[in-house]
């Protein structure tokens, strides 16, 4: 395999933005019928080579050859018509279109001009069927969730014949099932000889597909390697250029010196959205909340921070009964939600990180009585720090950053605002191993000082890991609320999905 | 609750519908106090008085479906009715005259979209020069207006076209009828009107799908300056003079009209269908205020303000409930 020609080769490729060296004498080899994966840590510059790949930057540097001949592509449809399709980082949709059209337009089935509807439909639907899902594919995109639109997205790179499909993070959004299904499409269309660049930061995810993967660090590559000749361990070292296994080492975690109750949720639901559930959070506790995708994880977080009304059942914070109408009201009892579509809900791409950061805490001091622009820059550059932002650089345009560090400075946005219960939703999706890590260490930290924080995580080793205590939920209920202690283990979580919570 | 309203009524079309009911009650409610309101000539009046409108709302509608906005379409008006004037005065051929002042309009609305999209400048600014520049060159041409008396151009204005049943409509208002046929079908029909939705949605992701954007953007400004150019001769018709003062504000009725029609400002939501009715409703207005005679026509300024008002405030309440 190794002797086939390569059908895309990148040679000495370097890419400046202003004040930042985002790829340095890149070369990159793919071979056809591999799966290669691009690896990284977060702002290693994996995005931007894609982009450069596909024709979204201009790079300043290097040759680009497809299948031995020199390319340069001015924009993404180029780049599509050459024969790389592409999913994007984030997902890359319109919003405002159908299912049908997101998958197939600009390649929709015409007559004399005209869309032919009956046909894009039927083929949207085939797409998808063999990503084992079925959507009202005439149903505008913004109805479904982000893991749903993230299939789309793949749904819509697979229509196009392509000889090389780039997937940039296609499975940060997805649960198992989904990856199963993306990972047997792979399979399929790399037997068929396509060859296939993969980025995700699941190095499970990486070890199970990828024949080959090239490490970036910090803009240079690395090298690269078959991926059996290289182990995890070894591969997180030269991603991250020290040793893992000293951020890793999260201590036994201490039973939560529980001091006292902080708050409970007695029946709380919301009809349409979650089942009524009773939970109870102690100070200093973290509780994790596992279940699968729609399952009501979000929605259980959303009516505590007061985003969504609860239409029965009722809070006590301290033993007094609140009522949290808004997110304001849940601000001012210090609870924070760090949102799990950064996109949608959070971040401002066009202000500065330190802008973006002091947001949330300016809001609750009133906008009457402005943050000393010193005292921002203080806690700011605390933040970037502790979180490892990168570029650290407080006046960078949060568009500028990577996906996983645009993440962390949402965390940042919460944490700066020392509340006393912290609600965080998928906190490490898109986040390299290292900056995984760092967050799961600060979590429990921040537990250890006093503060509670509600976990939700698709990932049940980090549920696992950080929790004191975790709550399942199932088909927008919440069936069984288990310490965790050292009988619970990622199996009995799953069992306990499986089976509703009846065992 | 959303899967009620769901079903019934897919949320997008909620807009269009609202502005329908409130067109039939404006109507009713005009037909129950004035006498002879309520007939199908009232209707067919406020076709004809308001077919340039309706024309330019139609180009306004592709923009503001990207997500721009165009400025410069009264005056663009404004010139097409003077080329028009001027150069038929000089004794060129009607038709000569038509395909000349539908190029400039064209012309000038693809310059403003290759300002906007090449040099990445605010619609708002781009267009904004435009509406100088065309303005200016009105002046340029002449400061009087000019009277029309070309027999093609005077027929366009005193033929009735009748529909049995005494009545009847301005070839002007079939003009605008076909203009709003084509333009429904370019949007939900083709590639190009799908991609300006997509445009609207999400421009950034449109560029990522590989849709055309640099192309459809540049698409409807120069639709914008087409439709101003053919309104202008529309207006040229009903006029049946060219001046540089016509149309004064008339960018703003268009923009009206579309916001009220349910058009969302930011792009990407909307349906032509909606445009047509804003315009209903705007000549509407009007010949309530003429039926009363007493109201000062200010009055009108007054409703569609209020109107405005009303309207964006529902498409708030409709965007921030999808959530
Ligand atoms: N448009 C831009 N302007 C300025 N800097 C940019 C821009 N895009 C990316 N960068 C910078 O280039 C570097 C590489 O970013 P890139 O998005 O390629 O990282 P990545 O490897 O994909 O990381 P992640 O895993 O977080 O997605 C980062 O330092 C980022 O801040
Ligand atoms: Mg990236």
């Amino acid at each position: 395999m190794t002797s086939a020609a390569p059908i895309l080769q990148l040679t000495g490729i370097g890419k400046q933005f202003p004040g930042v060296t985002a790829l340095d004498d890149v070369d990159l080899r793919v071979l056809p019928g591999e799966v290669h994966a691009l690896m990284g840590e977060n702002g290693a510059g994996k995005s931007t080579l894609i982009k450069v790949l596909t024709g979204v930057h201009p790079a300043d540097s290097g040759t680009i050859l497809l299948d031995g001949r020199e390319v340069s592509f001015a924009s993404p449809l180029e780049a599509q018509n050459a024969g790389i399709s592409t999913v994007y980082q984030e997902v890359n949709l319109c919003p405002n279109l159908s299912v049908a059209e997101n998958i197939l337009l600009g390649r929709e089935p015409r007559r004399f001009g005209r869309i032919q509807w009956k046909p894009m439909r039927r083929r949207a639907a085939e797409r998808l069927a063999a990503l084992d899902l079925d959507l009202d594919v005439t149903a505008p995109l913004s109805q479904y969730s982000l893991a749903i639109q993230q299939m789309v997205a793949i749904a819509r790179a697979l229509e196009v014949q392509a000889r090389v499909l780039v997937l940039d993070e296609p499975t940060s959004s997805l649960d198992t099932g989904e990856v199963e299904q993306l990972f047997k499409v792979m399979r399929n269309l790399k037997d068929q000889g396509v060859a296939i660049l993969f980025v995700s930061h699941f190095l499970d995810q990486v070890y199970e597909i990828a024949d080959r993967m090239t490490i970036l660090r910090n803009g240079r590559r690395e090298g690269d390697y078959p991926t059996g000749e290289l182990g995890q361990v070894e591969l997180i070292a030269k991603m991250i250029g020290r040793d893992l296994a000293e951020l890793e080492r999260l201590e036994e975690r201490p039973p939560a010196r529980t001091t006292g109750t902080l708050l409970q949720a007695d029946q709380l639901g919301r009809t349409g959205g979650i089942e009524p559930f009773s939970l109870t959070i102690r100070e200093g506790e973290v509780v994790g909340l596992a279940g699968l995708l729609g399952s009501g994880r979000t929605e259980v977080a959303r009516l505590l921070f007061g985003a969504d009304h609860a239409t029965g059942g009722s809070v006590t914070i301290d033993g007094t009964p609140v009522s949290l109408r808004t997110p304001q009201i849940a601000m001012t009892h210090k609870i924070a939600f760090c949102p799990e579509d950064r996109k949608a809900d959070g971040l401002i791409p066009d202000l500065t990180v330190r802008e973006n950061v002091v947001l949330a805490l300016q809001a609750r001091r009133g906008w009457t009585r402005p943050l000393p622009r010193e005292q921002q820059a203080q806690l700011v550059d605390r933040y970037i720090k502790a979180l490892k932002i990168s570029p650290a650089d407080p006046e960078q345009l949060v568009r500028n950053l990577s996906g996983g560090n645009q993440q962390k400075v949402l965390l940042a946005r919460w944490l700066i605002l020392e509340p006393r219960l912290l609600i965080l939703d998928e906190p490490t999706r898109g986040i390299d191993v290292g900056a995984k890590a760092e967050i799961q260490r600060l979590v429990a930290e921040l537990s250890d000082g006093g503060m509670a924080v509600l976990f939700i995580s698709a990932e049940l080793e980090e549920v696992l890991r950080l929790s004191h205590k975790v709550g399942v939920l199932r088909d927008r209920k919440l069936i069984a609320e288990l310490p965790n202690d050292d009988t619970l283990t990622t199996e009995v979580l799953m069992q306990t999905i499986a089976s509703g919570g009846r065992s | 609750m959303t899967a009620l309203t769901g079903a019934v009524v897919p949320r997008k079309y909620l807009p269009v519908l609202v502005t329908a009911g409130l067109f039939v009650a404006m109507f009713i409610a005009g037909g129950a106090r004035y006498e002879g309101f309520f007939s199908t000539q009232v209707v067919l009046n406020v076709f004809i008085d308001n077919a340039f409108l309706l024309v330019v709302a139609v180009g306004m509608t592709f923009v503001i479906l990207t997500g721009g906005i165009d400025l410069s379409v009264g005056s663009v008006v404004a010139l097409a009715t003077m080329v028009a004037a001027v150069l038929l005065n000089a004794g060129w051929p009607p038709l000569a005259v038509i395909v000349v002042v539908l190029l400039i309009g064209a012309g000038l609305g693809l310059g403003m979209g290759c300002m906007i999209h090449f040099f990445e400048i605010q619609p708002f600014i781009a267009t904004l020069a435009g509406m100088f520049l065309a303005r200016g060159l009105c002046y340029t041409i002449g400061t009087d207006s000019i009277p029309i008396t070309d027999p093609a151009f005077t027929a366009a204005a005193q033929t009735q076209i009748g529909l049995g049943g005494g009545l009847w409509i301005s070839p002007s208002v079939l003009i605008a009828v076909a203009v709003v046929a084509i333009a429904a079908y370019v949007l939900h029909q083709t590639r190009f009107g799908r991609t300006v939705y997509a445009t609207g949605g999400n421009e950034q992701s449109a560029r990522l799908m590989g849709l055309p954007v640099a192309r459809t953007k540049l698409g409807v400004y120069t639709i914008s300056g087409f439709c101003s150019a053919l309104g202008g001769l529309l207006l040229a018709f009903y006029m049946l003079s060219g001046y540089g003062l016509h149309a004064v504000g008339l960018e703003l009725d268009a923009i009206a009209a579309v916001v009220i029609g349910g058009t969302l400002l930011t792009g990407g939501s909307g349906f032509l269908i909606g445009t047509v009715l804003g315009v209903l409703i705007l000549g509407l207005i009007q010949t309530v205020i003429s039926f009363q005679g007493t109201l000062s026509s200010w009055w009108t300024k007054i409703f569609v303000g209020l109107l405005l008002g009303v309207f964006i405030l529902l498409q708030r309440v409709i965007t921030t409930r999808k959530k």
